[in-house]
């Protein structure tokens, strides 16, 4: 057992870092900045990421044959907390990381010919067709609904909550295909050209009141959609295997780096908020303790997820533990979001309906204000999305404890 | 000791619920919301006509002479509606003032109140004072028979709304001191004004102020000229156990919606509230309720005490409801999943409004430190 990098490895983390400060420009830390709910339009995140691409660096998780960046474990979580700490953009998750791997895993020659490359430059923008308006937590009850007729499936129903389907060129659906007494055997893993006939997206306004296009959630409807039957993943009524498979990837990430982005950011604004007499609110112990209790629980969630990466290192597999990184790391970024807007006092009242349009306007209260509260309401949904949190205690309680 | 409501403050009760239901269901009030002015002038002539614009004056000022428990229940009742009109703001804290204000006041503007023709707002926060009431640099200078007065004010609730403002200034003394501050009341239309609206997370609107070179007549001051420190904190307190009174009629709504929601919500081939870590969360909800309407009352019940008593009541019931406005807020929207995150669903809108009562005239350690210090 040994705390600290090698000296290549350091290295390697010096390369991330020019490379950050040569990219990560100015304008894009600033249009960031105003954004509510983290998304910055759809030209500045390709942007970044064909710069990634041409670095080499678009994806440090697919294997090296498909042009992956071939990191090892190490070098993963230093680039992964890297980013996180300048905070630069996400990668998009729904082609690099969700589809792509099943497609890799599950799909014909011609899939992957036609798809992965396309993913990796970030020519094509994928979102995820998973939930519907009745199946939530319960994703094995959905209805919309793909009848096989030949050379095409005709598609019926709707999905929910779609990201940035707004942007999107394609999306990846689970459909059903087949009524059976186990829901989950009458799934279908389907891919669809969002500009087919038929499909229609709707913006959901969400509470952190971002406008079109800005919105991050959609609905999408399906009314006769034809796809054409190559674009099924694997076999038919075989999705919930591929989906089971994708969901592994959507829990696996690192918190710690982005969670200890906002105690630095919480530490600035409470330095810039006087509470009178010369002192700032860092000076006041009872929300100083708070900054501390949080960054306590940060690092015990870096220390979880470096013993994960460890072991990812050693060739083990991470099983259902990976609940834990998202049940805690969801929980402490909400408080991250709860001190700010505390930190902030009354200048968490005002409301920018668009931020990105009154970027020229004089803000109320200090700059970074405007974003703060709708960053905390937005933020109640990470406890909701990607299996709800009570789902995921339900996954630990089961499946780790043997309840 | 007896908690039941009177046969008239029952009548009370009843007369706004039929107001909210008739005007303020959902697409109402973002109707109105959503409107260039923010407010609906039509609904406050209605106030005026139910007589709640003058509530808590005396007969003799033309009011009904009620207490804090018929104030109590109209907010708690403008608490399920999330009534953006401001009430509160003009009616129990501008209202405060001006009661306790000298006859000539009195005369010349609660009548005004009563009519509703005027809207109040109080104009007392400033951006490096944080909840410290005391905490001005605002000044007021008396130049021959006129005050003078130089300054900023900020977050001025319903501020946009308001043709009259009750400011709180700075006569004499240094920056934080308890002594030399003065309360003066400010016409929108004073020359040297200048306000810039804008509306709030919560549906409502708010104001900065930026007061330059205003002159008003030394007869516009309440009370005496460098001892407004007592008042304001009265006013404050008073002000305290009318959102309270708000907040729990949200937590109400808020509480009722996510019960029925998980009777109704089904998942996994059964209502989600038959799932026992949601009934769990659901029974805490309800009894963080249950628990700020006692501190409601306590402290509604309290206002007339000795200083250290109400100093304790008033602190005591804010730092229970923005516990209980934060729990059962957060709360609701988890428990209605993705619907809790969008802005067609009321939920939304109670979360908001109750997170914005949370630090509301003090967050909770404000709070706790005034109760510590109130021996």
């Amino acid at each position: 057992m040994q705390l600290g990098f090698k000296e290549e490895d350091i290295k390697f983390r010096d390369e991330v870092r020019g490379f950050i400060k040569e990219t990560f420009t100015d304008d894009m830390r600033k249009t960031l900045s105003l954004s509510k709910n983290g998304h910055a339009g759809k030209d500045l995140h390709v942007k970044w990421q064909k710069s990634l691409y041409e670095r080499g660096w678009m994806a440090p998780n697919w294997p090296e044959q498909y042009g992956g960046a071939g990191f090892t474990s190490t070098q993963k979580y230093i680039f992964e907390s890297e980013m996180a700490r300048e905070g630069a953009p996400r990668t998009i998750p729904f082609g690099l990381s969700m589809v792509a791997p099943v497609i890799m895993e599950f799909g014909s020659q011609e899939q992957k010919d036609k798809f992965l490359p396309d993913i990796l430059e970030s020519n094509v923008w994928w979102c995820q067709g998973y939930s519907e308006p009745g199946s939530g937590s319960d994703l094995a009850s959905l209805q919309c609904k793909a009848e096989n007729q030949g050379d095409h499936y005709l598609v019926n129903g709707t999905k929910i909550w779609t990201t940035m389907a707004q942007y999107a060129d394609w999306i990846f659906c689970l459909v059903r295909t087949s009524k059976t007494e186990k829901p989950q055997e009458g799934i279908s893993f389907l891919l669809i050209d969002m500009k087919s006939p038929g499909i229609e997206v709707r913006p959901l306004i969400t509470l952190d009141n971002s406008p079109e296009p800005h919105q991050e959630v959609n609905q999408v409807f399906f009314e006769d959609v034809k796809v054409p039957i190559e674009n099924l993943i694997g076999e038919e009524n075989k999705g919930w295997t591929y989906a089971k498979y994708l969901l592994e990837f959507e829990r696996g990430t690192a918190y710690s780096p982005g969670l200890y982005r906002g105690i630095k950011n919480l530490k600035d604004i409470a330095r810039d908020t006087s509470i009178g007499d010369g002192l700032t609110l860092l000076d006041d112990n009872d929300f100083l303790n708070k900054i501390n209790e949080c960054e306590i629980q940060i690092q015990a969630m870096e220390f979880v997820e470096l013993r994960i990466f460890s072991a990812l290192s050693a060739g083990q597999r991470v099983g259902p533990e990976s609940s834990i990184l998202k049940t805690r790391g969801t929980e402490i970024g909400q408080y991250l979001q709860e001190l700010a807007v505390e930190a902030i006092g009354y200048w968490s009242h005002p409301f920018v309906e668009d931020t990105f349009a009154n970027v020229n306007e004089p803000s109320i209260g200090p700059d970074y204000a405007a974003t703060i509260t709708p960053e905390y309401y937005n933020g109640r949904k990470t406890t909701i999305y990607a299996g709800s949190n009570e789902i995921q205690r339900n996954i630990i309680s089961k499946a780790v404890l043997g309840l | 000791m007896d908690f039941s409501f009177s046969e008239e403050q029952t009548l009370l009760r009843n007369t706004i619920q039929s107001f909210i239901q008739d005007n303020y269901d959902f697409d109402k009030r973002q109707a109105i919301v959503k409107s260039e002015e923010g407010m609906k002038q039509e609904n406050w002539k209605q106030f005026a006509e139910l007589g709640l614009l003058g509530l808590p004056f005396s007969e003799e000022d033309g009011g009904l002479n009620f207490g804090s428990v018929e104030t109590m229940i109209v907010a708690e009742e403008f608490g399920k509606g999330l009534v953006v009109e401001p009430y509160i703001q003009t009616v129990v804290t501008c209202g405060g003032f001006l009661r306790r204000a000298s006859a000539s006041i009195k005369e010349k503007y609660i009548p005004g109140i009563i009519s509703g023709e005027d809207i109040w707002a109080f104009a007392y926060a400033e951006p490096q004072g944080r909840y410290n009431l005391n905490d001005l640099t605002t000044t007021a200078t008396l130049d021959g028979d006129h005050y003078i007065i130089n300054g900023y004010k900020s977050v001025v609730s319903g501020g946009p709304w308001a043709n009259k403002f009750i400011v709180s200034v700075r006569t004499s003394g240094d920056q934080r001191d308890s002594d030399g501050i003065s309360v003066l009341i400010v016409d929108k239309n004073s020359e040297g004004l200048s306000i810039r609206d804008y509306p709030t997370v919560d549906g409502s609107r708010a104001s900065e102020i930026t007061l330059e070179n205003v002159s008003v007549s030394k007869d516009e001051l309440i009370g005496e000229e460098g001892k407004g420190a007592e008042l304001i904190e009265l006013i404050v307190d008073e002000t305290i156990a009318a959102i309270c009174s708000e907040a729990i009629g949200a937590m109400k709504v808020l509480n009722d919606a996510t019960v029925e929601y998980c009777k109704t919500r089904k998942q996994f081939g059964q209502p989600i509230g038959k799932f026992q870590v949601l009934q769990h969360r659901m029974v805490d909800m309800f009894m963080q309720y249950e628990q700020s309407v006692s501190m409601t009352y306590m402290v509604n019940l309290k206002l007339d005490e000795e200083y250290a008593e109400r100093r304790k009541a008033a602190s005591g019931a804010k730092v229970q409801i923005a516990k209980a406005a934060k729990f059962i807020g957060q709360s609701a929207v988890q428990l209605h999943g993705g619907m809790g995150m969008t802005d067609e669903l009321n939920v939304g809108h109670y979360f908001k409004r109750l997170s914005m009562i949370e630090n509301s005239y003090g967050n909770i350690d404000h709070h706790l430190k005034k109760y510590s210090s109130a021996g």
